[in-house]
């Protein structure tokens, strides 16, 4: 198969990028988006031109390194898929591509199409766990923790913090990351202690970073490559409401 | 340095080895903890997990990984689950049980004392990963749920999904990002290990790149752990991640540390089968499939009929067939080499031919595709991505893929290398997993090690570094960092005209082919007369571009390429050297009639742990006895 590809470049952060055309020429079907890259790489390095930086690692859908907006859709086409996941036989031959990086204020370039996501490490940095010291657990049976609930934290618990929520939202809020880890811990007995001091620091910090704001446009839920539900935000907005009004109060 | 392997095992009945141990390792106390810094390298299992112990024991932690986030270490992408000797099933498990089956599985290579210690304190893991807020997969009545993985008749597996590697990981880099927020923990992401500083004999800092900017430094530190992985991508195509590499281990052997075991890899059976030369990774699909899937290939050579037109009487479930009693379930390796020998009796399934089938419909049948996808839904859609296949409908392809490296630098029971003040953690240790690594035991071994064996075992080598600290005016630090930096030069200034992704697909298919599934005497000495060619020639011919100081990903795989391609002669002068087979390591000249590894226990019962002499001279074989006090040496059999 052959594409042509409009492919974002930028040196460093603080230069200018643009778009530079590439052909992508003998590409096999059964190879995935970035092994398409991987050998346009290899025939840019050939002709001693610099080869396109962009993010991936265990290119198993799970590390959440991967970070291509593809054709305006972070992840690219088709559902619940990181990068690493999509695969050239869901395009036509001789199909053009646009492949941008990320695109956020929070998110700056670093090259090319790779991005610093380490703003999403800073707001689980202030509260986005349980405290709890090495040596000092229970027995891990003695809180049954229903089927039902154990099961929902999972599907929060799920993301994998790859940031094309904030890329996909118009105000480049991270609603859904927050709301994933806040519903996780929150569910669960263990997370009771932390819970509304947990949402109101993550919350706030989130906002203080450059992440904007929620305003329902459900693009994250969308673009989201584990699914995370948007219902989760609903919960994140109960746990901060209640926890605002009790913490004025105290304040108060 | 002092050559002898001590592994400083404890005196005294083996299930009470580590009490003791405890009890008489050395203490340091709060105020001297808080003037010990400690470098961590590695931010998986066993990175965030020792580095969030460390710093709420009160040491200053430093953490490094070469990931933008210490969340995304491969630790991340275990499927299938951690053992714990809990048992909750009430089916006879014990910690004697696990220990008993971690030694057997591992084909009686490992060291008797460590892995009892790793059995003792699964328990203990369990309970703090739930603390943490883990979401493992529990009953109707609230309590944890389990099940039975490859190797083993106890169901003792505890699991998330498909996502245990995921979910335990993001339960230490939660615990790590705490202490990073406290202070405690000082995190370098993007950052990458290039050399270990040795300051009089013991290992004393680090020298790193900034994969940002490029920027060279060094660190001091009173004690180095190393939590760096394993090395399975000397094979170019494995199911690690792109990042995965040798070179922090490969560093810290050429600065004294002895390399054990490097022979040991083990190849996963359950990998999504190779489709093309363009391939960047391989992708597992968890072993767990094969509680419920069955393994088979037609019987005739050549039969190429799509799999429901094969009758059963023209199938061969080949693992049912040789092992009766574990079927299905037969060890890592001994599916893996049964995976391949029918492939090599041209029976194999699939465009070329590698591959065999693992067949869903009889569980479909008995449990219904709701169940099934209850268990597998997630492998099942990734197999369908990958492939554009439907496995409820059509018997999955699998073959072997290189997953996992048991061999890793050698450590005592202390986990301290014979390089003083070097640790080493989870996957980059040779300690626990002998010659073959059973299922979910590898997040186990990590979580152990960083949870609840360094903590306790640093004490015995700082409290006798009190007021011995060093600072980066050494010598020592300014040499690392320009060798460093002249290697880097040496690097960009070839300018010849290969990629170094050309040179690494070249070292990965000779090894897989020389030193894979199986090796053999003839075999081994090709590659160690084709891999010293290959190094020169990529010293002349590789092309990278760019410079040292900006972001530059060609240079960063340039570096590791570099290492892997010295360390695979070492893999296979040990695989050589190891003249029976056992576990992961089959020498096709050591087979029993039916084709199983056979040991040999009065040459081999040993660890192998290499000594580096300098770059002209064969590195030396030092040898670590295994001794057995409670556990018989036995021929391995899963009929």
């Amino acid at each position: 198969m052959n594409f042509k590809l409009k492919v974002w470049r930028q040196p460093r952060a603080a230069a200018a990028g643009k778009f530079v055309d590439y052909q992508a020429r003998e590409i096999p079907a059964e190879s995935s988006f970035l092994e398409m890259l991987d050998i346009v790489n290899e025939g840019l390095n050939d002709r001693n031109e610099d080869p396109i930086a962009f993010d991936s690692d265990c290119r198993e859908g799970i590390c959440g390194m991967c970070s291509l907006v593809i054709d305006g859709i972070p992840h690219g086409p088709g559902k619940a898929k990181t990068t690493c996941q999509l695969y050239m036989r869901q395009f036509q031959d001789g199909d053009t591509i646009w492949i941008e990086p990320f695109r956020a204020a929070a998110f700056p370039v670093i090259k090319d199409l790779a991005v610093d996501r380490s703003r999403l490490d800073r707001i689980i940095e202030v509260g986005g766990y349980i405290s709890t010291r090495t040596g000092s657990a229970p027995e891990a049976n003695s809180i049954p923790i229903s089927k039902q609930i154990a099961d929902l934290a999972m599907e929060a618990a799920a993301c994998i913090g790859c940031g094309a929520c904030v890329a996909a939202c118009p105000n480049s809020s991270a609603m859904l990351f927050v709301a994933a880890k806040v519903s996780h811990l929150g569910l669960l007995h263990q997370g009771q202690p932390e819970r509304s001091s947990r949402a109101i620091k993550m919350v706030r910090t989130m906002d203080s970073l450059g992440f904007g704001n929620c305003t329902n446009h459900y693009e994250c839920e969308a673009v989201c490559p584990v699914e995370i539900s948007a219902t989760f935000i609903s919960r994140l907005n109960r746990d901060y409401g209640a926890a605002s009004i009790t913490d004025a109060l105290t304040v108060g | 340095m002092d050559t002898t392997l001590n592994s400083k095992v404890p005196s005294g009945p083996l299930e009470s080895k580590w009490r003791k141990h405890r009890n008489e390792s050395k203490l340091v106390s709060p105020n001297n903890k808080r003037k010990f810094d400690i470098l961590v390298v590695g931010s998986g299992l066993a990175g965030a997990s020792a580095a969030a112990s460390l710093a709420e024991l009160g040491y200053n932690v430093k953490c490094f990984c070469f990931q933008d986030s210490p969340r995304r270490a491969h630790s991340i992408a275990a499927q299938g689950g951690i053992n714990a000797a809990k048992n909750y099933q009430n089916d006879g498990d014990s910690v004697f049980r696990l220990f008993y089956d971690t030694i057997k599985g591992g084909d009686f290579r490992s060291r008797e004392a460590n892995v009892y210690r790793l059995a003792e304190v699964s328990v203990e893991i369990i309970d703090q990963c739930v603390a943490q807020g883990v979401p493992f997969a529990r009953e109707y009545g609230g309590l944890l749920a389990n099940r039975s993985f490859g190797g083993a008749q106890v169901s003792r597996t505890f699991y998330a999904r498909g996502q245990t590697g995921q979910q335990l990981l993001l339960g230490a880099y939660q615990a790590l990002a705490r202490q990073i927020a406290l202070g405690a923990v000082q995190m370098f992401p993007r950052t990458e290990l290039l050399d270990i500083v040795v300051v009089q004999g013991h290992a004393k800092g680090i020298i790193v790149r900034d994969l940002i900017s490029g920027e060279i430094s060094a660190h001091a530190g009173d004690t180095v752990v190393l939590a760096t992985g394993g090395y399975g991508n000397v094979f170019y195509l494995s199911t690690n991640a792109r990042g995965c590499n040798v070179s922090a281990t490969y560093r810290a052997y050429k600065r004294g540390a002895f390399f054990a075991n490097p022979c040991y890899t083990q190849i996963h059976p359950t990998c999504i089968p190779v489709a093309g030369s363009y391939q960047s990774k391989l992708t597992l699909m968890s072993e767990s499939l094969r509680n419920d899937g069955r393994v088979w290939v037609p019987k005739q050579k050549g039969d190429k009929r799509s799999p429901d037109q094969i009758p059963e009487n023209d199938r061969d479930y080949y693992l049912e067939r040789k092992y009766p009693s574990y079927g299905n379930l037969a060890p890592r390796d001994i599916a893996s080499r049964s995976a391949k020998e029918v492939c090599d009796e041209g029976r194999g399934v699939g465009p070329a031919g590698l591959g065999v089938y693992l067949d869903f419909s009889d569980a479909i049948k008995r449990l219904g595709q709701e169940t099934i996808s209850e268990r597998y839904g997630n492998l099942f859609d990734m197999y369908h991505n990958i492939t554009g296949e439907n496995a409820y409908q059509v018997p999955m392809r699998i073959y072997p893929a290189v997953h996992y490296t048991m061999g890793g630098l050698w450590v005592d029971y202390n986990l301290m290398s014979n390089l003083p003040g070097l640790h080493v953690l989870g996957e980059a240790n040779f300690s626990d997993h002998g010659a073959n690594r059973l299922g979910a035991s590898a997040l186990m071994q990590g979580l152990a090690d960083g949870y609840f064996v360094i903590p306790y075992t640093i004490g015995n080598y700082l409290a006798t570094q009190m007021n011995k600290k060093v600072s980066l005016d050494r010598p020592e630090f300014a040499a690392a960092q320009k060798e460093v930096q002249k290697r880097i030069e040496r690097l960009l200034s070839i300018k010849g005209k290969r990629t170094v992704s050309s040179f690494h697909r070249e070292l990965g298919l000779l090894v897989w082919e020389k030193c894979g599934m199986a090796r053999s005497e003839a075999s081994l000495k090709e590659a160690l007369q084709k891999i010293p060619v290959l190094r020169e020639e990529f010293w002349q011919n590789v092309n990278i571009l760019g410079e040292g100081a900006e972001f530059n990903q060609a240079l960063e795989h340039a570096g590791r390429v570099a290492d892997f391609l010295e360390f695979a002669e070492l893999m296979c002068e040990d695989a050589l050297e190891r003249n029976e087979s056992c576990g992961g390591h089959f020498r096709t000249e050591h087979q029993t009639e039916e084709g199983e590894a056979l040991r040999n226990d009065n040459e081999f019962c040993h660890v192998a742990a290499w000594q580096y002499n300098g770059p002209d001279s064969k590195p030396t074989r030092n040898v670590e006895p295994l001794e057995f006090e409670e556990v018989k040496l036995a021929q391995r059999s899963y009929k």
